[in-house]
């Protein structure tokens, strides 16, 4: 089948097969292998990209899904040399041990930061769990999304 | 020179963090290559039995398809000498899950279509299967050795005499389950066999007959694996892993896959094969934390000094590779006693072997041990840190020997000062609604070996340093801390000195394991810096380099080198639900020299937090009728996620180790995760009255603890 599809701010025009994921689209057609593949069954979210704005899982979504739609994966949020802010405090933070879980924390704390700017700690708990860091640098990664939207990271949450 | 004031100069960020953050880092399957191939295996359908035919028609058949690999076609290598890598040999089967087949296409989808078509036939042994786990089964056998370097029977003093006359006396039976390491990135590889290379090639040591892109531990594994099997000398297999997706013990040896990547490859010259396994792949092939049943009892005198410390251990094994966990390793070192017995049991089952997975032994005996200690204060109404206070070794207890170094009561001591540790004197009277809360303690320790030296070099080119080393950073920091281990030897800026490492294209270096890459590593580093200085004084000419390797102090076998820590936890145990929430966990450490705050610290968080993630969820459950893993994905084996993780914090002594060679620095990435399990439990003991004794604590076992203790939560205390 025949798609069309902007990602990362480039039209793609390319023929695929129906069984064909976003993923291994993004991945194998593209070379855009910044998005991985954590699993086989949509529980890590390493694959995380936005699909017109929202975050969804790539490896969840057929290409053929995508065909008219805006893709942005994790090699298109920085501007050249610039990170965006939530790329950023992830560095600063240091919210990253290997690092194969990032991509896709940080496509999802982008979304979440567009819809809710002011995320309270456990907001961004609740709103990141669908994505596993196995390293596992959750800590340190609540405390990025909470700098990335320019409020002071505490330790510790409401209770149970 | 106060340490604090320098670690402020050492917190640094790393320096792979802008790659990362890019999704720019190429990991091993992230390499762009060539017109790739990509391969899927066939995973044997049977425990044991003999492969009786192949029909491979159909996959061959499927357009795209440019391989299929089975034991009838695939190139005969030397014998490997793990022998999980004696793959695609003989028609047989060792353990459900193995490698049998293994299908090349020019997709993935078409690659994962054809392996579905292949078709394996089977005839069942005369008898067997032997995969469940039974204690009295008559082939139980009692272990001499474990690990090689632990005694499997070990006993001082009349043990059972002092259990007997003791004051004091509590026994428990422990059980933990199989873990599986489960890095977010998959076990994965790029091979390719370089075509055309002229007949002489193959006589010329430098000339690289294969490349293989790959995620691992430390490149000399799978380098030395791959040539040992096809005949190359070491340096004509080149192996590239610049970053590693997360591994926990579970990349440190090479896998099946490996070798079967590695020969699909040499039958397809020129053409990069590539291989991700998929979760339920690893699950079955890649190793895990085998289960243990644990017996421990400990005598006390009226002081609450020990009089004895009894661990028994049982295990099973795989028939393919005798894998054992040295659990019963806690209990020779962490507590003073003039009567000890340690020993293993184990049984030898047709299942895949189990491998280092975070902490090995340490972790699952440490949980029985700790939990012991918890009931013994209990049992005695002695204050927890007290009591543990009481029996500091002043030597290590097994070997007589000194200890390089040891802080575990200021761990404890500190750690419940700030941690704010208060525990009641009858459970289960604090609470929040349907929450009962508690608090635990529990120590940690974690051996510091020595692997062997690793080599380092410097070179000065370009007005920069150049260390290079052969080290693979798994996600602990190694980029960023050898830069800063260089630069602080060569007293210039950070910004000066480059690494360059996860290449076989430089000096050897020990795998990363057993938490010896910072110090090990480290110190070559330093002896390299040192005499590049000695011999090319602080304005060297371009190119001017110098090699030199790990070295450690005159006389350090005469001391016994570990790190130590401990944990404290405060729990909410829902007497509805029975689910339990970790509210707070807190870890004080002693792991010598902190080289860099920030990966040190998240190196601890990351450690601890895998221990709670262990003590509530995570178990692979095996078929009783094949041995293999159930629930072999991440829908079914579930870790602890963002929602579950509230408030981790750290601290450490941070006391230079004189024994542990130029850095003073401890490995640290293993302490982290010992001993949480038991800091845990023992919260819910002080929260429910209740005594779990076998991980995880799922809330089915709280519900179970509390239907078979009587109705009411606060009545239970024993
Ligand atoms: S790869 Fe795990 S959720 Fe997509
Ligand atoms: S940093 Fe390794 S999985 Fe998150």
């Amino acid at each position: 089948m025949n798609i069309t599809v902007k990602v990362d701010g480039t039209s793609y025009t390319d023929e695929v097969e129906p069984r064909t994921l976003l993923v291994y689209y993004l991945r194998e057609t593209l070379g855009k292998t910044g998005t991985v593949v954590g699993c086989d069954t949509s529980n890590c979210g390493a694959c995380t990209v936005l699909l017109d704005g929202r975050s969804v899982k790539s490896c969840n979504v057929l290409a053929v899904q995508a065909d008219g739609h805006e893709v942005t994966t994790i090699e298109g949020l920085a501007d050249g040399e610039t990170l965006t802010p939530v790329q950023e405090a992830f560095r600063e933070c240091h919210a990253l041990q290997c690092g194969f879980c990032t991509p896709g924390m940080i496509m999802q704390a982008t979304d979440l930061l567009a819809t809710n700017p002011s995320p309270t700690e456990d907001e961004v708990r609740v709103g990141m769990e669908g994505n596993l860091c196995r390293c596992t640098g959750y800590h340190n990664i609540v405390k990025a999304v909470l700098q990335a939207s320019g409020q002071p990271a505490s330790s510790g949450g409401e209770q149970a | 020179m106060s340490d604090a004031a320098t670690e402020q100069g050492r917190d640094r960020a790393r320096v792979d963090a802008p790659l990362k953050v890019s999704g720019l880092a190429p990991y091993a399957y992230e390499h762009e290559l060539e017109d790739p191939l990509f391969l899927v295996p066939v995973l044997s359908t049977v425990a044991t039995g003999a492969i009786t035919g192949i029909d491979a028609e159909a996959a061959r058949a499927v357009p795209g398809v440019a391989l299929v690999l089975t034991h009838e076609n695939a190139p005969r290598l030397a014998l490997p000498t793990i022998p999980t890598l004696a793959v695609l040999r003989k028609p047989r089967v060792r353990y459900r899950g193995e490698i049998v087949a293994a299908v090349v296409a020019d997709s993935l989808e078409t690659a994962r279509y054809a392996a579905s078509l292949v078709r394996v036939d089977y005839a069942a042994p005369p008898s067997g299967p032997d995969v469940r786990l039974d204690p009295e089964d008559p082939g139980v056998r009692p272990l001499r050795r474990v690990m090689g370097v632990y005694p499997g029977q070990h006993t001082v003093g009349d043990v059972d005499g002092e259990l007997a006359g003791a004051a004091y006396r509590v026994e428990g039976h422990y059980a933990t389950p199989v873990n599986h390491h489960n890095p977010i990135e998959p076990h994965s590889m790029v091979a390719l066999w370089h075509a055309d290379l002229g007949p002489l090639a193959t006589v010329q040591p430098r000339s690289t007959r294969l490349t293989v892109w790959d995620s691992n531990q430390g490149v000399v594994a799978p380098q030395g694996v791959l040539a040992g099997a096809f005949g190359l000398l070491p340096t004509q297999v080149e192996v590239i892993s610049p970053y590693v997706g997360g591994s926990f013990g579970t990349k440190g040896m090479p896998h099946p896959h490996v070798m079967v990547t590695a020969m699909a490859a040499r039958k397809l010259p020129g053409r990069a094969v590539k291989v991700a396994l998929t979760r339920p792949q690893m699950f079955a092939g890649t190793g895990y934390r085998p289960e243990t049943r644990q017996r421990v009892a400990l005598a006390a005198d009226e002081q609450g000094r020990l009089r004895a410390v009894d661990h028994e251990v049982f295990a099973p094994v795989s028939r393919v590779i005798p894998w054992v966990d040295p659990t019963a390793g806690p209990s020779l070192s962490m507590y003073a006693s003039p009567t000890r017995r340690v020993s293993y049991r184990a049984q030898h089952l047709d299942i895949g072997p189990g491998t280092f997975m975070r902490a090995p032994g340490e972790y699952t005996g440490m949980f029985a041990l700790e939990t012991a200690m918890d009931e013994l204060a209990r049992e005695m109404g002695m204050d927890p840190v007290e009591l543990r206070l009481r029996n500091e070794p002043e030597a290590d207890p097994e070997s007589g020997r000194p200890w390089s170094s040891r802080h575990v009561a200021t761990c404890l001591t500190e750690g419940a000062r700030i941690f704010g540790l208060e525990q009641q004197q009858q459970p289960g009277g604090r609470r929040e609604g349907e929450w009962l809360l508690g608090m635990g303690v529990a120590s940690a320790s974690f051996p510091q070996m020595g692997m062997g030296p690793s080599l380092a070099r410097i070179t000065f080119t370009g007005g920069r340093y150049v260390v290079s080393m052969q080290a693979s950073d798994i996600g602990t920091g190694a980029w960023t801390v050898l830069a800063q281990i260089a630069a602080q030897a060569l007293d210039v800026p950070q910004d000066q000195v480059e690494a360059r490492i996860g290449t076989t294209d430089a000096p050897y270096a020990i795998i990363a394991g057993g938490s010896t890459g910072t110090f090990g590593w480290g110190s070559a580093v330093v002896e390299a810096a040192q005499a590049f200085r000695a011999e090319h004084g602080s304005d060297p000419a371009e190119g001017a380099t110098t090699r030199a390797r790990t070295r450690m102090p005159q006389g350090v076998r005469g001391v016994r080198r570990m790190a130590f820590g401990a944990h404290f936890a405060e729990v909410a145990v829902s007497e509805v639900s029975g689910e339990v929430r970790v509210r707070r966990l807190y870890g004080h450490f002693d792991g010598g020299r902190i080289m860099n705050p920030r990966t040190a610290r998240s190196q601890l968080v990351g450690g601890m937090t895998m221990g709670l993630s262990g003590a509530l969820f995570e178990e692979s459950y095996r078929d009783p009728r094949f041995g293999h893993v159930v629930n072999a994905d991440l829908a079914g084996y579930h870790v602890a996620a963002h929602a579950d993780v509230v408030d981790i914090e750290v601290g450490w002594v941070g006391e230079p180790d004189p024994w542990m060679g130029a850095t003073g620095a401890k490995g640290i990435g293993e302490v982290g995760i010992v001993g949480v399990p038991a800091a845990i439990g023992n919260a819910i003991f002080d929260a429910t009255g209740l005594r779990l004794r076998e991980l995880p604590f799922t809330p089915v076992k709280v519900l179970e603890a509390w239907e078979s203790s009587g109705p009411a939560p606060a009545a239970t205390v024993r």
